[in-house]
């Protein structure tokens, strides 16, 4: 039954529909959090690729972007957080900071990479990245979920 | 039977500029008490500051207030400077002084973005975000970054002001105290904003000194407190500009200083264009090899008006090449106790523009 036409053309339409309708999640943590919100500003303006509705609510959200310094003291609010979030869900980790401590490696309080503390989809580079490296990550995360390389 | 609740706000909300989290008590829907919680974003900027050369320390002030980076790394050069008696030519300074008003304006831009935000208003977000795009292609000319820029170097700036950087300022300049005044009348023109920002969060003078509140919020206050006009650094004597004061101390006076400080950042910019010496950008002597070799001895603090209050670094150097201590003063960590007395006797509903009227910026706060 698996192997039919029908129900694998069904879950590529699915999966389509997951990557083009990702609601994200207005959680800004640090100096990345700025570069978010000009991504969804009127210059960047990512709601071109459907991914405009900013949720408050972890429960309303697909998509999590990590943006800025996890520390030990928000670790375990973010995976609180993340914990919250209905399937399916996907994170973003932006920045060097949440992808590996950054600059602030060495510190006693810095979390190095927030795939510590839960599982990250896309990794960006960069300090902060700009807006077009986030809406390439974006991109990036959708075209994964389209061709069903990501599932959550 | 009076029963009081607590309620958690943060530390994830959209409305509280970060990671900021208050602890409110409430009695029905009066706020009977609210305790700021800081610390979510604590990463070591002054210990890690301590493990470097002197110049390295620069990219961890860039990370302070993350929205106005040069007016940071400002405060950090002209202790450092004074810490190790270096001249900085008058073209540098000058510079130095254009950029930091422009940082200024940016940083004001992404308050009353996110403050229009936080009332309910989805209109001047996109307004406000289209001036400071415009202001951060001028710093990604001239600087090379959008955010965070590391642009100010001992003795001097990183590179010069480009032909096309001169001329976007310009264009800038001109055309902005207009699209200011559109902006400020979708904010004035509104009666549900008047309605829910006059007379709520009232903060006295007498408070506000007590609490060691400076900048803006002061300024609402009724104190004509500036440090460009009362401690002058760089140039700022040998510019005209008027330093806004309200006496009502609430939201919409601090809505109204913003704005106006804006106007006048516009103008000292204008000035600085007309006064613009040449020469060189660095001093010579400090050319970057040298940068890496630079020693300190003593102490200094050079406090600046920085777009949320007093900023300064006192920097203590033992005559190595890596500063013994870094205290960071910013100016967000001291306004943000007076949070709890700001928000003491009114409504639950008021919460979110009493937090944002304050501006608080976590990278500053928690260091």
């Amino acid at each position: 039954m698996t192997d039919s036409i029908l129900l694998t053309t069904l879950d590529e339409a699915l999966r389509w529909g997951k990557g083009k309708s990702l609601w994200p999640f207005t959680f800004g943590l640090a100096c990345c959090a700025i570069e978010m919100m000009s991504a969804m500003g009127p210059d960047y303006d990512w709601a071109r690729f459907g991914a405009d509705v900013f949720r408050d609510s972890p429960r309303h959200a697909d998509l999590m972007i990590v943006s800025g310094t996890v520390t030990k003291k928000m670790a375990p609010r973010i995976r609180r957080l993340y914990d919250q979030m209905a399937f399916p869900k996907y994170v973003i980790s932006m920045g060097a900071c949440a992808s590996a401590g950054g600059p602030y490696v060495r510190g006693y309080s810095v979390v190095d990479g927030v795939d510590k503390v839960v599982p990250v989809d896309i990794y960006v580079y960069g300090c902060p990245p700009r807006p077009e490296a986030l809406i390439q990550a974006l991109k990036q995360l959708q075209d994964s979920i389209a061709s069903g390389k990501v599932r959550h | 039977m009076e029963k009081v609740v607590e309620v958690n706000f943060g530390p994830q909300h959209p409305s509280t500029h970060g990671v900021l989290r208050i602890k409110v008590k409430l009695d029905g829907e009066i706020i009977v008490d609210a305790q700021p919680v800081i610390g979510y974003l604590h990463r070591n900027a002054e210990k890690l500051s301590e493990m470097g050369l002197y110049p390295k320390a620069l990219i961890y002030m860039d990370r302070l207030d993350y929205v106005a980076a040069l007016n940071m790394e400002l405060g950090y050069i002209l202790s450092v400077e004074k810490l190790m008696d270096v001249e900085t030519p008058e073209r540098a300074q000058w510079i130095r002084m254009m950029m930091v008003e422009l940082n200024r304006i940016a940083s004001h831009l992404v308050w009353l973005g996110t403050h229009g935000l936080d009332m309910g208003m989805l209109t001047p977000f996109f307004y406000c975000w289209r001036e400071r795009e415009r202001v951060l292609r001028i710093f990604d000319e001239i600087t090379g970054s959008r955010l965070l820029y590391n642009y100010f170097s001992i003795g001097g700036v990183y590179s010069d002001l480009t032909p096309k950087g001169i001329d976007m300022i310009k264009e800038f300049v001109n055309t902005f105290p207009d699209r200011l005044e559109e902006i400020q009348s979708i904010f004035q023109k509104s009666y549900i904003y008047a309605k829910r920002t006059k007379g709520v969060g009232k903060l006295t003078l007498d408070d506000a000194i007590a609490y060691g509140v400076t900048g803006p919020l002061l300024r609402a206050s009724g104190l004509k407190w500036d440090l460009r006009k009362n401690q002058p650094y760089l140039f700022y004597e040998k510019v005209n500009f008027d330093v806004p004061v309200y006496t009502n101390g609430d939201v919409y006076s601090r809505f109204l200083v913003r704005v106006e400080e804006m106007r006048q950042s516009t103008k000292i910019v204008k000035q600085v264009l007309e006064k613009l010496p040449d020469g060189d950008f660095y001093n010579k002597k400090y050319a970057k090899p040298m940068l890496v070799r630079m020693k300190g001895s003593g102490e200094s603090y050079v406090p600046t008006e920085s777009p949320k209050g007093e900023f300064g670094v006192y920097v203590i150097g033992d005559g190595s090449t890596i500063p013994y201590r870094v205290r960071i003063r910013s100016p967000s960590f001291a306004n943000l106790q007076a949070v709890s007395i700001m928000l003491k006797g009114y409504k639950i509903a008021d919460l979110t523009a009493t937090v944002s009227s304050v501006d608080p910026v976590f990278g500053e706060v928690d260091r």
